[in-house]
């Protein structure tokens, strides 16, 4: 595969008023067309410098950065602008148009890029259709949830049709659930439009989660990079090791957004069992009769006024016919049922 | 007595004033305006730093603004003449009247502009949009509520200092008042001049006011 970004021993030093500071010391990595490159350390490692020279928001003090081969120090002020609109970027805080509604901030860049009005909308509305948004075209910023606003920045993001996608910390403002869901719609972009994905973050649960590459910046330096796989088996440094200790204390949470995950788009019910229903093998009667696998996707006995009741969440057959003759079945035998379709939410 | 002459005089007044504090108003736009976008562009923290061409305009805002009005009128006589054609009268105040607002309203959308979300710019910038399109279509969009504030704080002082051009014969509400108020100690001319001053100063701050409100996004 071709090497889409390619940083060459990249230093960066900012001078300030107490005194040189080395943000990045001699940083190479490649990352190939396709990937999704993870970027993870510390606050204050220097990522997010790291991200700003791929752009070259920043100017390295020395080194190069290629993008799709153009090392970016040789371009004209012009070039280098067009060649940012190749390369889009969400930031953590949205970094939306406050004053502009959704559909025109999705506009913008197109309309940087000189794209004429009509074309532009006809675009804007595709994008919102991928990021489900569609009903919220006329919705100002302020109107939307932080979900809701990460994934209008990433509509306007792939406005323009960039090759590479930057992501800035996009998903530490948000709630673990909405965190999901917003890695998971840059899961599909990457995996349809084959743009490359490069992801700044301090969550290893992130990198995990979506990343195939990993490197890991610890106090401006390049610690380790490799596959995700291999550093999670092998973590060689001191670095590695303890954001992959730190990872998993959010292990329990990706487990609930995991099942929310399967749950979307199945046809699920919630089954409660009080005293008198549990002396009969309900589920398994019920398999039995109906010759269909039921996958159970909770169970867990609950304290309610004293008295335990178990309770279980079911994923039925995905035909609808079977599904009433399942409910009613487990009605008959005294359960509350219950459909928790509605379940995810933003 | 108040005679019909009287209640005529009064609105032709209300008219000069309006007429000079409308106008100044927006020659002082057409100057401050783009003063204050290049004060805040040039900045060190702007998106084209540059110290000499900040510092320029800088200084240049300070010294007009500490020349105390009165002064600066008589001081710019010369050009007022040159550019109207007389020193008294509503139409020739307003050229001491810009000079004077100009720099105060650069200094306004310079506030203004710094006051815009430094991300909101950084995103444009990693769009490839260059410095007029972040200028045109980011900072003045995103401060639009606050620079519709200073427009309504720059009215008011603009009115103001429209009345104390009267000192010098400058027409107006500010003119009637110092005629017939100081000068031939009528009071009740005085007191209604100066009740027309604020409720043209209030009018004006509610409907501004208003105005920013409504076309605020932000909730």
């Amino acid at each position: 595969m071709a090497e889409m970004i390619e940083v060459h021993s990249l230093s960066k030093t900012f001078e300030t008023d107490e005194g040189r500071v080395e943000a990045l010391q001699d940083i190479s990595l490649s990352i190939e067309a396709g990937d999704i490159y993870g970027i993870i350390g510390m606050s204050g490692a220097g990522k997010s410098t790291l991200v700003r020279c791929l752009n070259f928001l920043e100017r390295p003090t020395s080194g190069t950065v290629c993008i799709g081969g153009k090392d970016l120090s040789t371009l004209s002020r012009a070039e280098l602008l067009r060649t940012r609109r190749e390369i889009s970027m969400i930031f953590q805080h949205f970094n939306l148009l406050m004053q502009k509604s959704v559909i025109d901030n999705i506009c913008f860049p197109l309309v940087i890029a000189g794209v004429k009005k009509k074309d532009a909308r006809k675009r804007a509305e595709e994008l919102l259709e991928i990021v489900e948004l569609s009903e919220k075209a006329a919705a100002y910023p302020s109107q939307l949830s932080g979900g809701q606003k990460q994934r209008v920045a990433i509509a306007r993001a792939l406005a323009a049709n960039p090759k590479i996608l930057l992501c800035d910390e996009a998903t530490s403002a948000l709630d673990p659930r909405t965190t999901q869901s917003i890695l998971q719609l840059l899961k599909e972009i990457n995996q349809k439009y084959g743009i490359t994905i490069v992801i700044i973050t301090h969550e290893m649960s992130v990198v995990r989660e979506i990343c195939s590459h990993v490197a890991i910046i610890g106090e401006g330096r390049l610690v380790e990079q490799g596959r995700v796989s291999d550093i999670f088996a092998h973590p060689k440094t001191a670095e590695a090791k303890e954001l992959i200790l730190k990872g998993s204390g959010t292990e329990r949470r990706t487990l609930e957004d995991r099942q929310r995950e399967l749950m979307k788009g199945k046809s699920c019910i919630r089954i409660v069992f009080s005293v008198n229903s549990s002396f009969e093998p309900v589920i398994a009667n019920m398999i039995l009769r109906f010759g269909q696998p039921i996958n159970i996707l909770r169970a867990d006995t609950r304290n309610v006024e004293g008295i335990a009741r178990g309770e279980m969440i079911l994923s039925l057959p995905d035909d609808p016919g079977m599904q009433e003759e399942m409910k009613a079945y487990l009605t008959e035998r005294g359960l509350a049922v219950e459909e928790v379709n509605g379940y995810v939410d933003e | 007595m108040w005679t019909s002459d009287l209640t005529l005089m009064m609105l032709e007044g209300v008219r000069d004033t309006l007429l000079m504090t409308l106008l100044s108003t927006f020659f002082g736009y057409l100057l401050g305006l783009p003063w204050g976008i290049a004060l805040a562009v040039t900045d060190k923290t702007g998106i084209r730093p540059n110290a000499a061409v900040y510092k320029a305009l800088d200084v240049l805002a300070n010294i007009l603004r500490s020349v105390p009005f009165l002064i600066l009128l008589i001081l710019v006589m010369p050009l007022t003449r040159m550019i109207v054609g007389k020193t008294t009268g509503s139409i020739a105040t307003i050229v001491p009247l810009t000079i004077a607002a100009a720099p105060f309203i650069g200094r306004m959308i310079e506030s203004s502009i710094k006051e815009v979300d430094h991300g909101v710019v950084e995103a444009a910038q990693s769009m490839g949009a260059d410095t007029f399109t972040i200028i045109w279509k980011v900072l003045l969009v995103e401060a639009r509520t606050s620079i519709l504030v200073g427009v309504t704080i720059a009215i008011g002082t603009i009115l103001g200092y429209s009345a104390m051009a009267g000192v010098v014969g400058g027409g107006g509400l500010g003119d009637i008042a110092m005629r017939y108020g100081y000068y031939r100690y009528e009071t009740l001319i005085m007191i209604v001049s100066v009740v027309l001053l604020v409720v043209l100063v209030q009018i004006f701050q509610t409907l501004g006011m208003r105005l920013s409100v409504k076309l605020d996004k932000r909730k």
